[in-house]
């Protein structure tokens, strides 16, 4: 009974997500364009399939992962904090007192766990999906779906990595935010230029269903077990982390597949070249 | 004669159906290959690190098989109904020609998915609060509705006319960074000038405007609106929608900060 119960919760909340759409959609189909939508049955087969499938999927989070990985991503600040006191007794520093200093060291844990879950969710995000489909169609399949989430995924793993780093060590975010937006900037200079939009989309992208409710969890528990941290700022700052860094990503990897293929053309054109000059020889 | 028909009808409903299996066999091949890595470190980190035995064995299963069958149906639905809805929209209107009409319907769609949006509610819903802290019994609870309309309206108009920029953009073929590149400098230089405590709300509404419908939704209509103009190339022209419906509410919400200081 409570399954049927969650599941209608579900589907009335993806619902109200589509409704507004539908609404905007109709509105202007019907008033404005006036021209019949080409192969209705299939489209509204497939926005229910949408509707359905997004509430399931939902669904299936709240009930197996999200549970078990908020409860993790709280806890495993507590692993290095306790390290942090144990360490400190045992070896008589002077920080033996209430206030004990954190050592970045000792939370290598959280930061291993921090990039894995960035990458793992990032991967199962259905929004980078649909977009990762969408550039390998449009680019007639130069940009790869797979390769293009792979470094939107190590972006967000790296990011939160970072962050969870950053929060230890108590540097003001605005800091990293500024030196990654010049990151940015240089390398939208440097960068092949088909890239430069999909690659400022897949930063919007990230912050989505699956990614941020473990990402949050993480900031939260370390911001709490950490004195003099903000959970709120902490928890937000990971989050702004996770949208920047697949933009460097995402045109790193551009540049190093236009790079590939250049030194992997160049070396083709070498043996054609090499090849009519000895037979003509 | 009859039983040949017959056979003929069987062994086409047999081949459609071979094919059928055979794509929705492939999706979920696919789903389980997306879903396999959170899986498989959630796991490891369970085991491994807490070793603590999974309490509801039977509930994980059921979960992790609604989320495969979930995403499966998703992104089965995208190639039937998403994408090619946003790309015939796309096409008709500029076949139509009428730039208004294409506009009005870009500020609609960013302002209705945007207004309703259940994260963005509880955003401003925890925004007014902290912005009614201070006041007597009765004032608070005005001004603490008055606030968290006043957030959504803002990051819905915001949103709106991110998509009408986006759409512009388009038709004009300008790159993006500029826009984007400039927006974030203007971010930066209002921050110090906001209140802290609406600094994260600001950058908070910039995530919650990309929900998992609209993005390919969005994603279709630039990349479709891009690819039935001359001249433009969908790649170049018809991504960046998103970039900057994440990128205006952060703006717009900082320049409320400021203005309400």
């Amino acid at each position: 009974m409570n399954a049927i119960a969650a599941t209608a919760d579900a589907l009335i909340a993806t619902l109200r997500d589509v409704l507004p759409i539908l609404a905007v959609i109709v509105f202007f189909q019907l008033a404005v364009l006036r021209r019949p939508i080409p192969r209705l049955a299939r489209v509204l087969w497939g926005s229910a399939l949408v509707v359905v499938g997004l509430s399931l999927f939902l669904m299936g989070l709240e009930l197996a992962l999200f549970p078990l990985g908020e409860a993790m991503a709280e806890q495993l600040a507590e692993i290095g904090r306790g390290l942090d006191v144990g360490g400190d007794a045992g070896a008589g520093d002077a920080g033996a007192g209430d206030e004990v200093v954190p050592d970045w060291r000792n939370y290598y844990w959280t930061y291993l766990f921090a990039f894995t879950i960035g990458v793992s969710t990032t991967l199962a995000e259905p929004a980078l999906i649909a977009v990762g489909m969408k550039a390998e169609e449009v680019s007639g399949g130069s940009i790869r779906s797979w390769g293009l989430r792979l470094a939107v995924a190590f972006g967000v793993g790296f990011a939160v990595s970072l962050g969870t780093l950053r929060i230890v060590l108590g540097i003001p975010l605005p800091y990293v935010v500024l030196s990654g937006y010049l990151v940015v900037v240089v390398q939208t200079y440097l960068a092949p230029k088909e890239i430069i939009p999909l690659a400022y989309d897949s930063g919007g992208v990230t912050t989505s269903t699956v990614t941020v409710p473990l990402v949050a969890a993480l900031g939260l528990g370390l911001a709490t077990q950490i004195p003099g941290r903000d959970p709120m700022v902490d928890g937000f700052g990971l989050i702004a982390l996770a949208s920047l860094f697949p933009i460097m990503t995402v045109m790193g990897y551009a540049q190093f597949a236009g790079w590939w293929n250049r030194w992997r053309d160049t070396r083709k054109l070498g043996d054609q070249n090499e090849e009519p000059s000895c037979t003509s020889s | 004669m009859q039983r040949t028909e017959c056979t003929g009808i069987t062994r086409v409903n047999r081949v459609d159906l071979e094919r059928a299996l055979k794509r929705c066999g492939e999706l979920l091949w696919q789903s389980v290959r997306d879903l396999l890595p959170i899986v498989l470190v959630v796991g490891a980190f369970q085991l491994l690190l807490f070793r603590q035995p999974l309490d509801d064995v039977a509930g994980l299963m059921l979960g992790l098989a609604l989320v495969v069958v979930g995403l499966t149906l998703f992104v089965a639905g995208l190639d039937m109904a998403l994408f090619p809805l946003g790309e015939a929209m796309a096409h008709a209107f500029a076949k139509k020609g009428n730039v208004a009409w294409l506009v009005a319907f870009a500020f609609a769609l960013g302002f209705g998915t945007t207004f309703a949006e259940p994260a963005l509610i509880a955003i401003a819903d925890k925004a007014g609060e902290l912005k009614a802290t201070g006041l007597d019994e009765e004032a608070r609870g005005l001004a603490r509705t008055r606030f968290a309309m006043t957030l959504r309206g803002v990051v819905a108009v915001a949103v709106g006319l991110a998509l009408v920029i986006g759409v512009i953009r388009i038709l004009k073929g300008w790159p993006v960074h500029y826009l984007i590149i400039g927006g974030y400098l203007l971010v930066m230089m209002l921050t110090p000038f906001v209140p802290r405590a609406m600094i994260g709300v600001a950058y908070d509404a910039g995530g919650v405007t990309t929900s998992t419908i609209t993005v390919p939704l969005t994603t279709a209509l630039g990349v479709g609106l891009a690819s039935s103009l001359r001249g433009r190339n969908p790649l170049l022209d018809g991504f960046g929608m998103i970039a900057l419906a994440s990128l205006t509410p952060i703006l717009f919400v900082l320049v409320l900060g400021v203005a309400w200081r």
